[in-house]
């Protein structure tokens, strides 16, 4: 059984259509990829997997618990994160408060200093800047933040939503570097990117997503030598 | 001497309003919404107060936390009954809420306890204090202590708890407070309850001074304190605390120095003049976003 199964999602705005029956699966360990252009609706599956919009029909199950059931507030203490789109760092709070915002719902102290610890080991740049402003850091070092914070939650999966939007190319490979050092300490990943091909190098697996519905998937590798995903993602 | 003795008068009015304006900042903060019954909460606890004293016989100090339970309770429950249905609703539409919310407060006192004004006993005496040919009045300066307490107690509350650090969460984006485990509801459900018993505390205060209680005691210090969250900066804390005061002040020396009848004209003279130059007020801020 995957550790993230979405059967049949369905998914409105009002009377609009979001998400038009979509399936798809994250198993323990990987990297998975939803890419798309712009309204395909990957932000949408992401919010409605933690809770932050609601669901027409269809299941969520994370690691056989029923997460439409799940109000989104309870949904981090069962182990998954989400560094949402726009990073939604808290702007007026410290560096170290948005960190301690991340461990939220975990109760032990010495756990917490110690996770603390491992996210300033792996973003200096955070230790340095911990008690400026989170609002007057720059946007790679926002992103960085984002990712720290979720990763406060100690997640067995933490799901990504644009980590490389308005960022310097010099910082996205450096994101997507972090990305992949993450899921070899052992979380799961599940990332919604534009940036197909960057995303495309470091995710096991993909699903390509055309306005509510999945088109396309299959291993990254394979995807990226598909002439439809070359032409309409890769630029080619 | 006479200035000094109007300073302080200003100082200690000044801080019943600045109670009262935390629980507007506060809840605009988290809500963005105007809860225009928060002042009439102010009538209840005064009522609450003045049953507990007289009728109960309560001594003075239970009589106060009496008086900040009912309030903080009170405060809790206008949210779930009238705002939290409300939460995806227009702002208009819980702005009339709100005002109805109010009107349904003092029509309800006006049913149980009539319309004349009740006298209540204070349940802060202090003698006042003559130094040389100056009064001190001991009850303004119990008000000032008692709103210096309070306001450093709440500063630190929200800035080393956790359930403060989740209510600024919350104020700044209730989606992403979620997805840190943050119950928003609850959180809503604290600031009202905190919010209120501050009120209650203002009413306790406020009846200190004027002795009397009627079904529309908290219009007035309502609506007075509204001005000076804005004046502050509405959501902001510390801008809560500093319109009170200046608006203590502004109002009592005005009537001192002015004239009395002017006294409230130059009070909302003086917040449009700061909302033309700083429409945020004092200490509202805007943040840039950096994108």
């Amino acid at each position: 059984m995957a550790m993230l199964q979405v059967e049949n999602l369905q998914v409105f705005y009002g009377v609009i259509q979001a998400i038009k029956g979509i399936s798809f699966e994250v198993n323990q360990g990987e990297i998975v990829a939803l890419i798309g252009a712009n309204g395909a609706g990957k932000t949408t599956i992401l919010h409605t997997v933690t809770g932050l919009v609601p669901a027409k029909s269809g299941h969520i199950q994370f690691e056989g618990q029923d997460l439409l059931k799940t109000p989104s507030h309870k949904i981090v203490a069962m182990g998954m994160a989400h560094v949402p789109e726009g990073r939604r760092i808290f702007q007026q709070l410290s560096v170290y408060e948005n960190l301690q915002l991340g461990a939220f719902t975990r109760r032990d102290k010495a756990e917490v200093a110690e996770t603390l610890k491992m996210v300033y080991e792996r973003f200096p740049r955070l230790e340095e800047r911990k008690k400026q402003i989170a609002g007057t850091l720059s946007g790679g070092e926002q992103q960085m933040l984002a990712i720290g914070r979720a990763l406060m939650s100690k997640p067995r999966i933490i799901l990504m939503d644009e980590p490389s939007m308005g960022l310097s190319p010099l910082f996205v490979s450096e994101i997507f570097d972090i990305i992949q050092e993450i899921n070899k300490a052992g979380t799961t990943v599940l990332i919604v990117e534009q940036n197909a091909k960057k995303v495309l190098s470091i995710a096991n697996r993909a699903y390509v997503l055309e306005t509510g519905k999945i088109i396309l998937s299959g291993d990254a590798q394979s995807l990226m030598n598909d002439d439809s995903v070359k032409r309409a993602y890769l630029g080619e | 001497m006479e200035f000094l003795a109007q300073l302080l008068n200003g100082l200690s009015l000044g801080s019943i309003y600045a109670l009262i304006a935390l629980g507007y900042t506060m809840v605009y903060g988290i809500c963005k919404m105007l809860n225009f019954a928060h002042g009439d909460v102010i009538m209840v606890g005064a009522y609450t107060l003045s049953i507990a004293m007289s009728t109960l016989h309560f001594p003075p100090f239970l009589s106060i936390l009496t008086s900040m339970v009912v309030c903080a309770v009170l405060g809790v429950l206008i949210e779930r009954i009238a705002y939290k249905p409300l939460r995806q609703a227009s702002p208009l539409a819980v702005l009339i809420t709100a005002i109805g919310v109010s009107y349904f407060l003092q029509s309800l006192a006006l049913l149980i306890f009539g319309s004349t004004q009740r006298r209540v006993e204070s349940a802060i005496n202090v003698a006042s204090i003559q130094v040389g040919d100056f009064t001190i009045s001991g009850n303004a300066v119990i008000t000032l202590v008692l709103t210096i307490i309070l306001m450093v107690g709440l500063t630190w509350f929200i800035n080393n708890t956790m359930t403060g650090k989740a209510m600024l969460a919350v104020s700044e984006d209730k989606g992403a407070a979620q997805l840190m485990g943050v119950n928003v509801n609850k959180t809503i459900a604290v600031t009202f309850l905190i919010g209120s018993a501050l009120a209650a505390v203002a009413g306790v205060l406020y009846i200190a001074s004027y002795g009397y209680v009627g079904p529309y005691t908290g219009a007035m210090p309502g609506i007075k304190a509204f001005v000076a969250a804005v004046l502050g900066g509405i959501g902001s804390v510390p801008g809560a605390m500093l319109g009170g005061i200046l608006l203590g002040i502004i109002e009592s020396l005005s009537k001192a120095y002015i004239s009395t009848q002017l006294a409230d004209a130059i009070v909302f003279g003086v917040l449009i003049v700061v909302l033309l130059v700083k429409p945020t007020g004092l200490l509202g801020k805007k943040i840039m976003e950096k994108v």
